[in-house]
């Protein structure tokens, strides 16, 4: 998927238990998503540190997608709980911090939502491709030498 | 300016000694210049008479300093002013500092003043320094300069969040109350700006910072045996000099790691050299959580649940 030329980098962090079982089955149901999302399987959503995510943005990330199970559906009762609370306050502290909060979402996707999982990602994917490059929160030791130029 | 004086405090000080209800006394004696007196221990009667102080210089959270000093045998006297009983409130639900190992008085606080403020408007050597009345003297090679208390108070004593001792095991003072003195209007201020001032105004403050690590060393939040940012691997150890990431990872990280813990002491920006709002990050977070999961002030009773180790099905999503 590309926007006049531009290609972004999404990496999505999905738990092991229902998003990353989703996002196979979108494979083998063969819906299509986009090829520059990057899945990193994390055992449960609440695993994803705040750092993890700054760190794929520091690292060329120009969207980040957690993904875990369902309310109430948590593999170990309530990880996605936690997430839901760590990240509503990530996120807002990246917004006042004047950082596109837009770059960064938490879906709920089961193991049976194949298809939901295509179309977030599609969507996501648009939505980064809009804002253009993460130029606010960019590691320059993670560019190649021609994109610091 | 201070509700008890330094003799009242070397005074009780003496009599906790004598008595023995503890066998030795945390304080201050004076440092090398009229503001900046350094926390010490006092293990005799004598030692107090001598080298004891107190004045409206005298910052420093103590509550931190008891996660190390309550390892050691023997049980410690403590002078605090109501911000820091929220800090030891905080450290006691955490484990940290042992109850038996203490004993708190509590003294009465009207604000401490700001140094780099001071500094600011007197301009050149402070050589001596004297608060009372609501009013701090200062003696200068240029003559001696008056000033309004409000004049020279530090950003968090003016909005100061209570007056109110949450732990103490003697009062020295009157008891007191909470205040509500708008410590979140700058928060909402910022707020209200456009995303693209709001990302030049942090940008701008914390490239300011030399990553000295004082804030997270005077945090009484802080009290990780490792931190993530002591080693090579966090990518944040040190400061990179030709990059911003480095800075907005160690500060959104370190105001993250106290969220829900940090009783907005405001030890962090105190101790900045570079005079950075560091509060500003934490009480964005308090603000978010007062607002999304109910009013919540860290340090307020020992044993509560703080926010991110809580959770709740109704919880607004994302
Ligand atoms: S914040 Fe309040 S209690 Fe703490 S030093 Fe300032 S005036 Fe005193
Ligand atoms: S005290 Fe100030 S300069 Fe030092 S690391 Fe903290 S923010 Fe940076």
């Amino acid at each position: 998927m590309q926007l006049n030329g531009y290609k972004p980098k999404i990496v999505a962090f999905c738990c092991n238990w229902c998003s990353y079982a989703g996002a196979d089955l979108a494979g083998s149901s063969r819906f299509t998503y986009p090829d520059n999302v990057k899945i990193i399987r994390v055992p449960c959503s609440c695993r994803v540190d705040p750092v993890f995510i700054l760190r794929a943005f520091g690292g060329g990330a120009d969207g980040v997608m957690i993904c875990g199970c369902h309310p109430g559906d948590c593999h170990y009762t309530s990880g996605n709980y936690h997430t839901r609370r760590r990240m509503k306050l990530l996120f807002s502290m990246l917004d006042y911090l004047g950082i596109e909060k837009e770059r960064m979402k938490l879906i709920w996707i089961s193991a049976s939502e194949g298809e939901k999982f295509a179309s977030a990602a599609t969507d996501f994917m648009n939505t980064v491709a809009r804002l253009g490059e993460n130029r606010r929160l960019g590691d320059l030791r993670c560019k190649s030498k021609t994109e610091q130029n | 300016m201070q509700k008890q004086n330094g003799t009242e405090l070397k005074n009780k000080a003496k009599q906790l000694l004598q008595n023995k209800t503890v066998d030795r006394v945390a304080g201050f004696c004076a440092g090398e210049f009229a503001y900046d007196p350094s926390p010490c221990v006092f293990y005799s009667a004598e030692e107090i008479e001598e080298n004891m102080i107190y004045d409206c210089f005298c910052s420093p959270n103590f509550s931190k300093f008891l996660v190390k000093e309550t390892k050691k045998p023997g049980r410690i006297a403590v002078f605090m002013k109501p911000c820091d009983t929220y800090s030891l409130n905080q450290l006691i639900t955490e484990h940290k500092i042992d109850k038996d190992k203490i004993y708190i008085a509590g003294i009465g606080c009207d604000g401490m003043v700001d140094v780099f403020k001071l500094r600011n408007k007197t301009g050149s050597a402070i050589l001596k320094a004297s608060c009372d009345n609501g009013a701090l003297t200062v003696k200068t090679p240029d003559g001696d300069m008056t000033f309004a208390f409000d004049e020279v108070l530090a950003e968090r004593c003016l909005v100061c969040k209570s007056k109110k001792h949450v732990y103490y095991d003697e009062l020295l003072c009157e008891p007191s109350f909470e205040t509500d003195t708008g410590r979140f209007d700058k928060v909402e201020q910022i707020e209200k700006m456009s995303a693209d001032a709001r990302y030049e105004f942090f940008r701008s403050e914390l490239s300011k910072c030399i990553r000295c690590n004082a804030c997270r060393d005077a945090c009484p939040a802080c009290t990780c045996e490792t931190c993530v940012f002591g080693e090579s691997s966090s990518g944040a150890e040190s400061r990179e000099n030709a990059n911003e990431f480095e800075e907005k990872l160690f500060h959104i990280i370190r105001a993250y790691h106290v969220a829900g813990r940090c009783t907005d002491c405001g030890e962090c920006s105190r101790v900045c050299p570079q005079r950075i709002p560091l509060h500003l990050l934490n009480r964005k977070f308090i603000l978010d959580i007062n607002r999304f999961y109910g009013v919540y002030q860290a340090g307020e009773t020992v044993g509560q649940i703080p926010p991110l180790t809580d959770k709740n099905e109704s919880d607004p999503e994302v």
